[in-house]
């Protein structure tokens, strides 16, 4: 039943503007059956909002979609998935209280005797789904209990079930382990080989060039192409999606290490539960190197960095900054012993969305003169401030009184930086820094953060992207269960320091 | 919220904003509109039940306005006849206007903070009986420095009550909820201890009486329209007035203010950013508990001068402030708007109501009603902006489907 050729669904020419932005400018669109066709671009490009069209959530303002050769018109979901099309959010919804089969057969049910719902049918039902597609799960485990990842197949599911062959999947790794993408991705082509079609949104180019059959680049509301993956390279659809050539390996001289600026010993952290996170880490950075983190997320990272920016207590060791041992370990007191740090979670911890650029960039000095006198604010110098480094740091989408949240991941992420290194910190550390940022953004944070090793500062960086440790660090810690199990000097081999994540070889260095 | 930036985000440059921030954004978009619709439909809502009484609505409606003396704002300068009244009553709307601005903030500024202070009736409680005590006991001392040592006292009492909420809050994560309802009861049933018989505040001149002493002439807040017999409007409506300038400045112009709104927003974001969040929480309850003593105190001083048992236990007005604050939503002219409101709701469905327009018994219900009906919109609020949006909506498809 597979024909790889034939067109199953079309989007012409399809326009969506919202107040001051043409989030999509007519844009065209192909699937065929049988094939992942990955739409790529970077945040705000335009890609969920035809998504959106495409699934019956926003209107077009011109535009038609063709499925199997027919014009149709959604007014809601409800159409689009009786149109055979089906949708896995980015944030899945689910209600966890409800068993995996209950939530499949939401709103759908299979009834007994005309009233009862079939408990053992929709159970049926989903074993028969899950085992055709290789997606195992269990279908009477209660969904609050099962991994993310787990969650996503029901979502899938939830979509089979309901008839769909066209499936759009948002940013389907984006909260997956690299394990459960690997997964994720083996069930991608074994819907392919039963001739569903797949629609995979995504901004990160290996996991295109991995799955998808063809690439269609957005870029800012239009259409730049549409390619097939063979001979497709990261280079060139970097270079699409931006719209310039962009530096995907990041050029630095050696580093010239000076004087150790912070020093930990020691050092104990245990978690709410009164687990130990970090078991016993020494380490030391330098002016002007890049320390880097490299582990599976959990291994402690998490608490080691907020120890050491002062927001969860030491339970032993010592920590010193530019050689002075501190008295106490408050968030104040690291602030001010000239610790800057960009929080793993800029959401949740950087930024208070609903303050203004300007109010958040003074989150660590508005008490301080100039920006406050007496316990009194001065917003004008919050403001003047503010216009300055929004113009130093290239923070665009708004101006000083713009909310925070108002502005996209990329430019949010700039204004942490800014704020952080506008302090002028002896040690930066920098947890996660890229995180859900389009290949711009991460661009520009390595620019970034090699520029301030360069000009002496020492860098501590935590990350989960191995290729970020590789491609930033003079010096690199592994941390496994809570301690360091291996340091390697810049140039160490991928494998190596892979193995020592997974706990594979166990040693304390010094 | 005194300078929201307008907000025009496309729907994908937002990720996926959690429930406070769409909230938040939300009631940012729907500006004074929705307050004023939420006031509206919970009048029109009273309206209809006035009329399922078989009462004519409109007529209920006017003789609530010239109840709370409104008529007087748009008399004719030499009509004397009606004049006369309706000063009086607006007078004593003003009187509860005052109290009700004060409640409105003890409840509005911890909000900023991200707390639900329930306590503002036990906060008021305290700063009426220590206003109560310093008025009696103090009687020798002279007019001005009297009523501001009641003042102070009281606001101070108002301060430590609730702080001993916040203070719960930091050192042992007890919701402040509970811990607010439970002092309100402290201090209701220490008011009847004190004022009771045989309690250490009850007055000297009748052992029978549970009530207060009558504090003395010097500590009472001059009268600055109407009689000061007849209880007419005191000094106290300025304090009033500047508390919102106060609440204000405190909230956007000093550091204590970004603090609290920092912590209200984001907590776990002002904790990264240095501040004390366990700080914020117990200052945040002293401030909001010194608006309730204070709003305490001028009630005292003002034109009650004396407290019985029976007063304790009726008195509801400190709850209103969380009617006024939800109203206002938590900002200063919003709060102030909203307690003249409920003021002249309040006076006008009782004592200001000519009782052969309207029985009161029923007006008085209609206020209560009135008062949920838009505790429960302001709930809603995102419904009404749901409805708002929608009818937009529909006139966009409308116009568009006019064109194709």
């Amino acid at each position: 039943m597979a024909d790889t050729t034939a067109t199953v669904l079309e989007l012409r020419g399809i326009t969506k503007r919202y107040p001051g932005v043409v989030a999509d400018d007519h844009v065209d669109f192909d699937v065929r059956a049988g094939e992942v066709h990955a739409l790529l671009g970077e945040n705000g490009a335009g890609k969920s909002t035809l998504m959106n069209v495409l699934y019956g959530l926003t209107k077009p303002d011109e535009g038609e979609i063709v499925v199997r050769g027919k014009r149709v018109s959604f007014s809601s979901a409800k159409d689009a998935i009786e149109a055979g099309i089906g949708m896995v959010h980015q944030h899945f919804m689910l209600i966890p209280v409800m068993t995996v089969a209950e939530n499949i057969v939401l709103g759908v049910e299979p009834v007994r005797n005309g009233l009862l719902l079939d408990e053992r049918g929709a159970e049926q039902r989903v074993r028969e789904l899950s085992q055709q597609f290789g997606l195992t799960v269990d279908p009477t485990a209660l969904v609050s209990r099962i991994t993310v990842g787990q969650q996503q197949r029901v979502e899938i599911l939830k979509a089979l079930y309901r008839g769909a062959d066209i499936l759009i999947l948002d940013e389907p790794t984006a909260v997956l382990t690299p394990q459960e993408a690997g997964e994720l991705f083996a069930i991608v082509r074994s819907l392919k080989a039963d001739g569903k079609s797949i629609i995979f949104i995504s901004h990160k180019l290996n996991e295109v060039l991995e799955i998808a059959d063809r690439i269609t680049v957005l870029r800012r509301g239009k259409r730049i192409d549409t390619i097939p993956r063979e001979g497709a390279t990261e280079q060139g659809l970097a270079r699409m999606m931006v719209g310039r050539d962009v530096l995907l390996r990041v050029d630095k001289a050696e580093p010239s290490p000076a004087d150790v600026v912070l020093d930990v010993r020691d050092l104990h952290v245990v978690d709410e539960r009164g687990l130990a996170k970090v078991r016993g880490v020494s380490f030391s950075v330098r002016g002007g190197e890049i320390v880097a983190v490299a582990g599976v997320d959990g291994n402690g990272q998490t608490e080691l960095v907020e120890a050491l920016t002062g927001l969860r207590p030491l339970a032993a060791g010592t920590v010193a900054v530019a050689g002075r041992e501190l008295a106490d370990y408050t968030a104040r007191t690291m602030i001010d012993a000239g610790v800057g740090h960009i929080p793993e979670d800029r959401l949740r911890r950087g930024l208070v969305l609903e303050f203004t650029l300007a109010e958040n960039l003074a989150l660590h000095d508005y008490d301080k003169p100039p920006n406050a006198r007496r316990g009194w604010l001065s917003p004008r110098r919050l403001v003047e401030r503010a216009v300055q480094l929004i113009r130093e740091f290239d923070i665009r989408g708004g101006g000083p009184l713009t909310l925070a949240g108002a502005l996209s991941g990329g430019n949010q992420q700039k204004v942490v930086v800014a704020r952080e290194l506008s302090r002028n910190p002896a040690i930066l550390i920098a947890a996660q820094p890229t995180r859900g940022l389009d290949v711009g953004a991460i661009e520009y944070v390595h620019r970034r953060l090699v520029a301030e090793r360069d000009a002496g500062r020492a860098v501590l960086l935590v990350s989960l992207e191995l290729d970020e440790v590789l491609s930033l660090a003079d010096r690199i810690l592994v941390m496994y269960e809570g301690r360091i199990v291996g340091e390697h000097a810049a140039g160490a081999s991928e494998e190596e320091i892979g193995l020592e994540m997974l706990g594979g070889r166990r040693q304390v260095a010094a | 919220m005194s300078a929201a930036a307008p907000l025009n985000v496309p729907p994908e440059q937002e990720p996926s904003p959690g429930f406070a921030v769409r909230l938040g954004a939300a009631q940012r978009a729907g500006g004074l509109i929705v307050p004023v619709l939420t006031a509206v439909l919970a009048f029109l809502a009273g309206g209809i039940v006035v009329a399922a009484t078989g009462h004519n609505p409109w007529t209920a409606y006017k003789g609530i306005w010239d109840g709370a003396g409104f008529d007087w704002l748009f008399h004719i300068p030499w009509d004397t006849n009606t004049t006369h009244l309706s000063a009086f009553n607006l007078s004593q709307t003003l009187l509860t206007t005052t109290t009700l601005i004060l409640v409105g903030l003890a409840v509005a500024f911890p909000f900023r903070c991200g707390l639900f202070n329930i306590g503002g009736q036990g906060q008021y409680l305290v700063g009426l009986i220590v206003a109560n005590w310093v008025g009696v006991d103090f009687a020798s001392w002279p007019t001005l420095p009297h009523v501001l040592l009641g003042i102070g006292a009281a606001t101070v009492a108002g301060a430590v009550w609730a702080g001993i909420a916040g203070f719960l809050k930091a050192a042992t994560g007890a919701h402040e909820v509970i811990s607010t309802i439970m002092l309100n009861w402290i201090a209701i049933w220490g008011g009847q201890y004190l004022f009771g018989q045989g309690g250490p505040l009850q007055n000297t001149y009748n052992p029978a009486a549970p009530e207060s002493g009558t504090i003395a002439p010097s500590a009472h807040i001059p009268v600055f329209w109407g009689s000061p017999v007849l209880q007419g409007l005191d000094y106290g409506f300025f304090v009033a007035l500047a508390a919102l300038v106060v609440f204000w400045l405190l909230l956007n112009r000093t550091t204590l203010g970004y603090e609290v709104r920092a912590v209200g927003y984001n907590p776990e974001a002002a904790a990264y950013g240095g501040i004390d969040v366990k700080r914020k929480y117990i200052e945040a309850m002293a401030i909001s508990g010194a608006f309730a003593g204070l709003a305490g105190a001028l009630d005292m001083l003002g034109y009650l001068f004396q407290f019985g048992v029976l007063d304790v236990q009726a008195s509801q007005i400190g709850f209103l402030g969380i009617a006024v604050a939800l109203l206002g939503r938590n900002t200063a002219i919003g709060t102030g708007i909203a307690a003249f409101l409920f003021g002249g709701l309040l006076y006008g469905t009782t004592r200001g109501l000519n009782p052969n327009v309207f029985d009161p018994s029923l007006a008085g219900n209609l206020t209560s009603m009135i008062q949920g009906l838009i505790v429960l919109f302001v709930g809603a609020d995102i419904f009404i902006l749901y409805l708002w949006n929608a009818r937009r909506k529909l006139r966009l498809r409308r116009r568009a489907a006019a064109t194709t």
